[in-house]
């Protein structure tokens, strides 16, 4: 999730999109940042996404595997995120996708199924058992379409979190907020301070459905998405569903967010600049945000002045407040279209590399909580209080909920986005959302 | 050998047209029937493309996100083009006049020209943050509106920003059209008594009357392609705001998977386009009338 809709990749894409959408192509695809070769016969092909924290841990894996398996190297592909997003499609709808394709799971990953285009994993999980054995069960779910696994959970678990600076409470000499009634409260102590409540990136649109994600959980939890999942007809009619849209627009007429908020980008990192400035009090943000606080908010981090917690409770609410929501993981699934030879390389990766010590390791080091069991020990230095909290999260969450966006297929997932953006400009009311989100139920 | 005399030796020249024809067919055409063909059809991007009728076609039209796109993109077409062409004609006119500071004026106008669209949008954007942006930075308070964050003042920004990035190149083709004016009009006017006032309303501006077609044309068309400055400035919002037809289709598209709709919106777009450029050439008139009847 993290900078996954960087606006960059895109510049490129202005007059040339009616012509895109008329050749769904892009061509031969062995061009781009690659930086292992051309991919050569017989080879599995890996893709995924450049940057740090996880560029570096990525290639590190690649490279043990080409070093313990001469004879069958994996070539590599990184990109930008957004770039990635559209390469990954176009290339596997023309046949030219990489033998290891890198994902979210979930909708994304159903469209894949649906078209027929990754391996079914079940019967391999089934045989390698040690394997499965390694990786959390939570991090299944957004694996898993009809029953059927179809991707290999990897890399990190990212709940979300409300993230709060410790200085600005002190300054203001209120305590951190333990249910949505002292949310409520602390909006106004703060805006009398000139401080904003609360940083939202609004403009990245993903950033206010977390907001929705957590306050429906805890006001119903988690039955009513499930249902909305699951196709169910009318399903956002549920009365909590209206009950937490207006609890949201309060929160955006009392002034809970900055000013500004609906232009403000996740990508460029100025939500998260609010906080360590001191601009905003808190910020209902994915875990990755403490590795983005840490490297540019100075000595914020060091100093102790970031906090964090799950999101309180809602009084009267009916949703268990241990849940959360996020990224049960990343996901790695195999081409159907792959030669068996570069299957059966992906498939030593999976239960080789993927899931030793070093990896492990590595993702620890990278400041993230690994989908591996029995990490607990490595989290050592000034970062394993925050990465024994996100395991206590993630681990302890009686429903680990997977970010609505990520589980919906696309179509539905780009309705739900606009509805939400529209819900927080205070274009539509709640009856309205409720009335659009229906109608897209199922698509 | 003069170049008449190439001429007769090299015969038809209409073969030299061939390359950029087959080009136009390449680049322009065959995606333009390929666009019209997926409109009829339904496809995620990934998967089979399915013949499907007019069932995007329906989506389409019947989506009450069409008709204010459609809004949206005419309202940008009309205020950019009411905002840029009377300060570029006025710009075009004062840059004409040979003086050397004027000159030095017109390398400094031009800069805009020289910076891509994203490059501009990513700048406003940060100069314009109510948080970091300008405002704070030269504690000038009332520079910290919600500039992008509210429908008004965002809509309102996004064509200041355009009428900034192209008035340069309006200016460009208004000098030269200015500059091609005979001078014997001007003198002609002074000898008859009229004013500078009135020699701008009498001779320039109607000796600039197929430069604005032109100029308008350009504004009018490529207003309706605009896409990466509101993608990267605005993203189509706050809410749907500045959501334009070129960024509707793309977020139909490449955001949502609908292939079909996104090609029925890009028909529609070329479809706006064609009228568009066709009903200002009427205005027009005929090219061959002669501007200097009576000089």
């Amino acid at each position: 999730m993290i900078n996954r809709r960087n606006f960059l990749g895109l510049g490129v894409g202005a007059g040339a999109a009616a012509a895109l959408a008329a050749c769904g192509s892009d061509g031969p695809s062995g061009g781009g940042s690659s930086t292992g070769g051309g991919s050569g016969g017989g080879a599995a092909s890996y893709w995924s996404l450049s940057g740090p924290p996880g560029e570096p841990v990525r290639k590190a894996a690649i490279e043990r595997f080409n070093k313990a398996n001469p004879d069958s190297k994996i070539t590599t592909n990184f990109f930008q995120n957004d770039a990635y997003k559209q390469k990954i499609k176009t290339s596997i709808g023309a046949n030219q996708g990489p033998t290891m394709i890198w994902g979210w799971g979930g909708g994304g990953l159903k469209e894949y199924v649906d078209s027929g285009l990754v391996e079914d994993l079940t019967d391999w999980f089934g045989q390698n058992a040690a394997v499965k054995d390694k990786i959390l069960p939570s991090s299944f779910g957004a694996a898993t379409v009809n029953g059927k696994i179809y991707a290999m959970p990897i890399e990190t678990v990212q709940p979300i979190v409300l993230f709060y600076n410790k200085k600005v409470f002190e300054k203001v000499g209120v305590q951190p907020p333990k249910s949505w009634g002292e949310i409520m409260a602390l909006v106004p102590k703060f805006n009398a301070q000139k401080i904003a409540p609360f940083s939202l990136g609004g403009q990245s649109r993903w950033t206010n459905m977390m907001w929705l994600e957590f306050l429906l959980d805890r006001t119903a939890g988690s039955e009513v998405f499930d249902k909305v999942f699951a196709g169910e007809k009318n399903a956002w009619s549920d009365p909590a569903v209206l009950d937490m849209l207006t609890k949201i627009q309060d929160l955006v007429r009392a002034n809970g967010f900055q000013k500004g908020f609906s232009s403000t980008t996740a990508d460029s990192n100025a939500d998260q600049a609010l906080l360590y400035t001191g601009k905003a009090a808190m910020m209902l943000h994915g875990s990755w945000s403490y590795g983005i606080q840490q490297s540019q908010g100075g000595n914020f981090v060091k100093d102790g002045g970031l906090g964090w917690m799950n999101f309180p409770a809602v009084e009267g609410g009916k949703g268990d407040p241990s849940n959360t929501v996020g990224n049960p993981g990343q996901y790695l699934s195999i081409s159907a279209k792959a030669t068996t030879e570069a299957k059966d390389i992906a498939k030593k990766f999976f239960s080789t590399t993927l899931v030793d010590d070093e990896e492990k390791a590595g993702w620890v080091k990278s400041g993230g909580v690994p989908v591996l069991k029995g990490s607990e020990n490595l989290f050592t230095g000034g970062d394993a209080q925050f990465l024994k909290d996100m395991a206590g999260i993630a681990n302890g969450a009686k429903v680990f909920a997977q970010s609505w966006d990520q589980a919906l297929s696309p179509t539905a997932a780009e309705t739900l986005l606009d509805n939400i953006a529209k819900l927080f400009q205070l274009q539509v009311s709640p009856q309205q959302w409720v009335d659009s989100m229906n109608g897209v139920i199922g698509k | 050998m003069t170049a008449a005399a190439q001429r007769v030796k090299g015969g038809n020249v209409a073969w030299m047209a061939l390359p950029a024809f087959l080009m136009f067919l390449a680049f322009g055409v065959i995606p333009l029937l390929g666009v019209l063909a997926l409109s009829f059809t339904t496809w995620n991007g990934i998967g089979e493309i399915v013949p499907s009728g007019l069932t995007s076609w329906r989506a389409t039209l019947n989506d009450p996100g069409l008709p204010h796109a459609l809004w949206v993109t005419f309202l940008i077409m009309i205020l950019s083009w009411a905002v840029q062409t009377p300060l570029s004609i006025l710009i075009g006119v004062f840059l004409a006049a040979s003086k050397r500071y004027r000159e030095l004026l017109a390398v400094l106008y031009f800069i805009p020209l020289l910076l891509s669209s994203a490059a501009i949008a990513i700048t406003y954007k940060s100069l314009l943050d109510p948080n970091f942006g300008l405002g704070t930075g030269l504690g000038v308070s009332w520079l910290n509106q919600d500039w992008l964050g509210n429908s008004t003042l965002a809509f309102a920004t996004l064509i200041f920003i355009v009428s900034w990035q192209f008035i340069p190149f309006h200016s460009l083709i208004y000098q030269g059209a200015v500059r091609q004016i005979p001078t014997s009009m001007y003198e002609a006017a002074q000898i008859d008594g009229a004013g500078r006032w009135k020699q701008f309303w009498s001779i320039t501006l109607p000796q600039l009357k197929y430069t604005i077609i032109t100029s308008s044309t350009l504004m009018v068309v490529g207003s309706l392609t605009f896409f990466d400055l509101i993608y990267v400035l605005t993203a189509g919002g706050p809410g749907d705001a500045t959501r334009a037809l070129a960024l509707a289709m793309y977020q139909q598209g490449f955001q949502a998977n609908l292939m079909g709709p996104a090609s029925a919106i890009a028909v529609i777009l070329v479809l706006v386009g064609l009228g568009l450029s066709l009903l200002l050439r009427r205005l027009g008139g005929r090219a061959d009338d002669s501007q200097l009847e009576g000089a």
